[in-house]
C-alpha cells in the first residue's frame, strides 16, 4: 500500500512539474505586467513592491489595443462563420453522395492540410482581386484556410448522423436547403462548436498573413500590433509584458470557456484507430 | 430517391472557390513563376530558365544551409515533442489518479497562445545576462549549465527548438493520450498477469498499439516543422548571423528584397514536396478511418 502511494506523490510531483514549466512564462508575464520598468528590466518571479495599475491605460493608448482588439475580434469571427459554414455544406454533400468524383474532390480538399501558402503568387492573386491591403480580404484567406482541416473534421462527424434522418426529411418535402440547415446542422453542432473554437483561435493567433498583405496599421490585428510595439519599447519590459498580456488574455478566456471542445476535437479529428 | 438532387454540387462551391483561388491556383502559377526573374519592382517578367534553382541549390548561396536548418528543426522537434508527449501522456493516464485532467488543461495551455506571444516572452526569459533561465539555473547551483541561449551561434537553433517544443507538446499529449485511451484495458490487464513490469508493458503492448497514434503526431509535427516561421521570426529573426534562418524565413527575406522569381521557385520546391508528402498523408489517415 505505502509503495503504491508513494508512486502516486511522485507521479504528482511530476505532474506538478510539468505544469509548472508551462505555466511560469505566462506567470511572468501577468506579474511583470504591473511592475515599474527597473523592477520588470529582468523579468523576475518576484511580486512588484508597487503595483502598476497604469501600465494597462499606457499600452492602450500607446499600443493601439482598442482597434487591433476589434480588427482580430472581425477576422476571427467573420472567417470563422464563412469558413465553418462553407465546410459544413461541402462536407456534408461530399460524405452523403459519395460517388467516385466526390470521393477525390474530398481528397482534393484535405489535401490542403499538407499544402504551405506561396505568399508570392498569393499576392498576385490578392492584388488581382482588389483585396490585398483589406479587412475582408484577410477574411477570406483565414477563411480559406480553414477549409481543408474543417472538411475533414466534419467529414469524419457526419457518418455519425444517420441517413434515415435524412430520408424522413425528404418523404415530408425537404428541399436540400431545408434539409441541411434545419434537419442536419443542429445535429452538427457538436463539431462545428470544435471546428469554430479551432478556426477562431487560429485566426486571432495568426501572425503571418498580416505580416505579408497589410500595410496599413489601422487593419493591423493584435499579433502585428503586439510585434511593433515591442519593436519600439523593447526596453520597457513592464510596458511589452503588458501589451502581450492584453494580447492573450481574450484567447485564455476563449480556451477556458471552450477547453472541452479543444481537447475533444484534437482527438476527434486527429485519430479514430 | 434521386440522391444527386438533396445532396447537390453547388454545396461545394464554396469551400471549392476559396480552396482553389487562395490556394491551389498561387501553388500552381508559383510553379509557373519559378522558371522566371519575376520581381515586383519591374513590369517585365523573363523566362529564365532553371537559373532560380541552380541558385537555390548553389553551394555559394546559403539556402542549402536553410534547408538543413530546417530538416534539424524538423527532426529536433518531431522526437523532443513526441518523447515528452509519450512521457506525460503516460504520466496523465497510467500515473496519476485524480487531477489528471486538470494537468491536461494547463499542459495545453501553451497551444492556444500565440506563437509571436510566446517567442517576446521567451526573449526575455532566455536573456544571456538578466533573463529568468539563467537566474534560475543559477539560483539552483547549476549556473554552469547558462548558456547564451540565443546569441550563441552553435545552440540558438536549439534553443528555438527548445521553446516550439514547449509550445507544442501539450498538442501531441493530448493525441498520445487519445492513443492511449483506446487500447483495451484486457491487453495490459494480461500482460499484467503474465508479471510485466512497466517497461515491457510499455514496450510490448502499450507502443505497439499506438502505432497509430504516434504515426499521426508525426506526420502533424512533420507538417507543421517545415512550415514553421513565427517562432523563428519573433525570436532571433533568423539570426545571429544565419544561425537559425529556414526556409520560411528565407521566403520572406525573399519576397522583402523583391527577389520574386527565386522566392516563389523556393515556395514551389516546398509546395511540391509536401504536395507528395500530402498524398501519402492522406492515405494514412483515411485507412485510419475507415478502419473502424
Amino acid at each position: 500500500m505505502l509503495t503504491k502511494r508513494s508512486k502516486q506523490v511522485g507521479a504528482h510531483l511530476l505532474a506538478i512539474i510539468a505544469c509548472l514549466f508551462t505555466v511560469i512564462p505566462v506567470y511572468l508575464i501577468v506579474i511583470n505586467s504591473f511592475k515599474s520598468k527597473t523592477d520588470a528590466s529582468s523579468m523576475s518571479a518576484a511580486l512588484p513592491t508597487v503595483w502598476h495599475w497604469d501600465n494597462f491605460a499606457t499600452v492602450i493608448t500607446a499600443g493601439d489595443l482598442p482597434q487591433g482588439f476589434v480588427n482580430s475580434l472581425f477576422y476571427a469571427v467573420s472567417s470563422t462563420l464563412l469558413g465553418t459554414l462553407f465546410a459544413a455544406m461541402a462536407a456534408f454533400v461530399l460524405s452523403r453522395n459519395k460517388t467516385r468524383f466526390n470521393r477525390f474532390l474530398y481528397f482534393f480538399i484535405i489535401l490542403g492540410i499538407a499544402l504551405p501558402t506561396n505568399y508570392f503568387t498569393l499576392t498576385k492573386v490578392m492584388q488581382i482581386t482588389d483585396l490585398i491591403n483589406t479587412k475582408i480580404g484577410m477574411t477570406f484567406l483565414y477563411a480559406a484556410g480553414q477549409i481543408p482541416f474543417g472538411v475533414f473534421l466534419i467529414y469524419g462527424f457526419l457518418d455519425t448522423i444517420p441517413r434515415e434522418l435524412d430520408e424522413a426529411a425528404i418523404i415530408d418535402g425537404c428541399g436540400p436547403f431545408q434539409l441541411f440547415f434545419q434537419v442536419i446542422l443542429p445535429l452538427m453542432m457538436p463539431v462545428l462548436v470544435t471546428e469554430g473554437v479551432l478556426a477562431f483561435l487560429g485566426a486571432w493567433n495568426n501572425f503571418i498573413m498580416p505580416l505579408y498583405f497589410l500595410n496599413t496599421t489601422a487593419n493591423w490585428p493584435m499579433t502585428l500590433s503586439v510585434y511593433n510595439f515591442f519593436g519600439q519599447y523593447e526596453q520597457n519590459w513592464n510596458l511589452v509584458s503588458a501589451d502581450v498580456l492584453m494580447t492573450i488574455l481574450p484567447v485564455i478566456v476563449v480556451y477556458l470557456a471552450a477547453q472541452r471542445y479543444i481537447l475533444s476535437g484534437m482527438t476527434a479529428g486527429a485519430i479514430k484507430g | 430517391m434521386k440522391p444527386r438532387t438533396n445532396y447537390p454540387f453547388y454545396f461545394t462551391l464554396g469551400a471549392l472557390v476559396l480552396y482553389l483561388v487562395f490556394m491551389i491556383i498561387p501553388g500552381l502559377a508559383g510553379i509557373a513563376y519559378s522558371f522566371t526573374n519575376w520581381s515586383p519592382y519591374t513590369t517585365k517578367v523573363n523566362f529564365i530558365g532553371l537559373e532560380n534553382f541552380i541558385t537555390v541549390f548553389s553551394a555559394n548561396e546559403n539556402y542549402l544551409l536553410y534547408i538543413r536548418h530546417t530538416f534539424i528543426f524538423t527532426i529536433v522537434t518531431i522526437v523532443l515533442k513526441t518523447v515528452l508527449g509519450l512521457a506525460l501522456a503516460l504520466l496523465l493516464t497510467e500515473g496519476v489518479k485524480h487531477l489528471a485532467y486538470l494537468y491536461r488543461v494547463l499542459i495545453y495551455l501553451p497551444v492556444v497562445l500565440p506563437m509571436l506571444a510566446i517567442a517576446l516572452i521567451f526573449r526575455s526569459i532566455l536573456d544571456p545576462a538578466s533573463g529568468f533561465l539563467n537566474t534560475a539555473l543559477r539560483a539552483l547551483g547549476l549556473g554552469i549549465l547558462a548558456q547564451k541561449w540565443l546569441v550563441d551561434p552553435r545552440i540558438a537553433l536549439y534553443s528555438v527548438i527548445g521553446v516550439d517544443s514547449w509550445a507544442g507538446v501539450g498538442y501531441i499529449m493530448v493525441i498520445l493520450i487519445a492513443g492511449i485511451q483506446s487500447i483495451p484495458r484486457e491487453y495490459l490487464e494480461a500482460a499484467e498477469v503474465d508479471g510485466a513490469g512497466f517497461w515491457a508493458k510499455l514496450i510490448w503492448v502499450t507502443l505497439p498499439m499506438m502505432m497509430p497514434a504516434i504515426i499521426i503526431v508525426t506526420v502533424l509535427n512533420l507538417l507543421y516543422a517545415l512550415k514553421v516561421f513565427d517562432v523563428v521570426y519573433a525570436l532571433t529573426n533568423g539570426g545571429p548571423g544565419y544561425a537559425t534562418d529556414v526556409i520560411y524565413t528565407a521566403i520572406f527575406e525573399a519576397f522583402s528584397q523583391g527577389l520574386w522569381g527565386l522566392g516563389t521557385a523556393f515556395s514551389s520546391l516546398l509546395f511540391v514536396f509536401m504536395g507528395v508528402v500530402g498524398y501519402f498523408v492522406i492515405r494514412l489517415m483515411d485507412r485510419g478511418r475507415t478502419r473502424d
